[in-house]
């Protein structure tokens, strides 16, 4: 992974060189936005009621054991807003769009069609990484967004009917807001869009590194989604560590 | 490649200097030299694995070679400007359409990524296209639900938008049945002869080599045999090439005879 971290800067360079035509590719971009959304928002959503739910249900009844349950709603705004639904989502569009991209391209690779290309002198680089890297670098802040509001109701909903916290809708938002400002869901999607090209710039770099045939395409899925994983639960944090400078 | 698309078309002379080129550390291509004249059908034709489609991907630019040099009208290909001036093609064994794209999308791709015409001029083109290899109205099929010759005939088109100087064919025949092949054939000497196109054929079938070509170029491990008229190529006594020329299926005729 890491001795390929030179080509998937220089790929992630050539597509940021490639920025100027993104009105071009307009398209394209709007179909992998749809098929982005389409495929994850749901999941989304699934996933991060119940994360918020059960962090909740972890730390709920140890702070009302110690008469602080008033405070769930800020730990459960701050963890999922800062940490959980930028990394979880990250993760979960790695396995969902990660290697759906590195597939494709790689198909495209194994079944010459990016040769096709390149004899049309059109660049696989503005073709295909391009409106994959600028769709899901929007679409993953805007599912963090969502699985932040899902995983702090999932959350409210558990320290509400959950009789060991049982505190009140009213008393876990108004912890929320004092305790979870702007900056702190802006920390959290900025984490996010860091992830999401690292997703895009992997999963990319795989599909066209892929040689072979079907079994060379199914290593680059494994190789997108595993290297994507590992470097998001690394990058993080440093960028959390980063990032704290600011708070 | 990339210039605009412009007539009156004009094939381009070709030629191959000392090329060279090793994969890990096996040298496929042992120094090839030869030339292609303007206009001509020039046929590579050998048994599989000699380095022909190697050879062709030289050609076109999508391998470096280790040593050597491709000239166009004298010019190396590798020197800048000079795939842009020389627009050339390629028709890949397989057809390599893009199978997200419908069948007038792959047509009309170069046009329309490099904004060479308005839309609806290129649908123009693309249905004109279709109609010369014979696929007048399939513009909205997908590849996925064309026969291996139309899927053929569909990449021959999408070269012919490029209105390419040189136009290179990989394998154009192969897993085609014998009407397709002849029709598959007939499209390439047409279009030679229409729009004066340098082709430059890569295939192991003899019957498409012998039909079509004005000068043949037999090859085998990575070296040039020969180069001449077919004529000259079917009384050439060495033994490799009568090898090649003579294969046939003897199994029936020795079963018969015991």
């Amino acid at each position: 992974m890491f001795e390929n971290i030179g080509e998937m800067l220089l790929l992630f360079w050539r597509t940021v060189q490639a920025l100027p035509l993104l009105w071009r590719h307009r398209q394209k971009i709007y179909d992998q936005l749809f098929e982005i959304g389409n495929a994850s928002l749901l999941m989304a959503c699934i996933l991060s009621l119940f994360i918020g739910g059960v962090i909740a249900l972890q730390t709920g009844p140890l702070l009302a054991e110690r008469g602080l349950s008033a405070y769930i709603g800020g730990i459960v705004g701050n963890a999922i807003c800062k940490e959980l639904a930028p990394v979880m989502m990250s993760i979960l569009i790695a396995g969902r769009i990660g290697s759906a991209m590195a597939a494709e391209i790689g198909s495209m690779r194994v079944y010459q069609e990016i040769d096709a290309l390149r004899t049309m002198n059109i660049s696989p680089v503005h073709y295909l990484v391009l409106p994959r890297l600028v769709a899901i670098s929007c679409a993953l802040p805007i599912l963090v967004i969502f699985s932040i509001m899902v995983g702090w109701m999932g959350g409210a909903l558990v320290a509400v009917y959950n009789n060991k916290i049982g505190i009140s809708f009213p008393a876990y938002f108004s912890n929320l807001r004092d305790l979870v400002d702007l900056g702190k869901v802006v920390n959290g999607l900025l984490k996010s869009f860091i992830f999401a090209v690292v997703v895009g710039v992997v999963s990319c770099h795989q599909g066209l590194q892929t040689i072979g045939g079907p079994r060379g395409i199914g290593r680059s899925v494994t190789k997108a989604v595993v290297n994507s994983i590992v470097l998001i639960l690394i990058l993080d944090y440093f960028v959390t560590r980063f990032l704290m400078y600011f708070d | 490649m990339n210039a605009p698309a412009s007539p009156p078309q004009q094939g381009v002379r070709v030629i191959v200097r000392g090329l060279r080129r090793l994969f890990d550390g096996q040298p496929v291509l042992k120094g090839l030299n030869f030339e292609v004249d303007r206009g001509e059908i020039f046929v590579v034709m050998g048994p599989s694995g000699s380095g022909k489609s190697v050879l062709l991907k030289h050609i076109i630019g999508l391998e470096t070679p280790d040593e050597g040099e491709i000239l166009i009208e004298g010019e190396s290909i590798r020197k800048p400007g000079v795939m842009d001036k020389y627009r050339m093609a390629m028709v890949f064994q397989s057809g390599a359409l893009l199978n997200s794209l419908t069948v007038g999308e792959n047509v009309g791709l170069y046009l329309a990524e490099h904004r060479l015409k308005p839309p609806e001029e290129i649908a123009r083109i693309v249905a004109e296209k279709l109609e010369i290899v014979g696929l007048k109205g399939q513009e909205h099929r997908f590849p996925a639900e064309l026969s291996g010759g139309m899927k053929k005939r569909v990449a021959i088109a999408r070269a012919l938008v490029v209105e390419p100087h040189l136009i290179l064919y990989d394998e154009p025949t192969s897993e085609l049945d014998p009407l397709m092949a002849v029709t598959v054939a007939d499209e390439i000497v047409k279009l030679n002869r229409r729009i004066h196109v340098t082709s430059f054929v890569v295939t192991h079938d003899r019957d498409l080599a012998f039909g079509i070509a004005d000068r043949i170029a037999l090859m085998a491990e990575g070296q040039i045999l020969m180069v001449g008229k077919p004529a000259e190529v079917r009384n050439n006594p060495h033994p490799q090439i009568q090898r090649f020329l003579t294969a046939d299926f003897n199994l029936n005729k020795e079963r018969t005879s015991s």
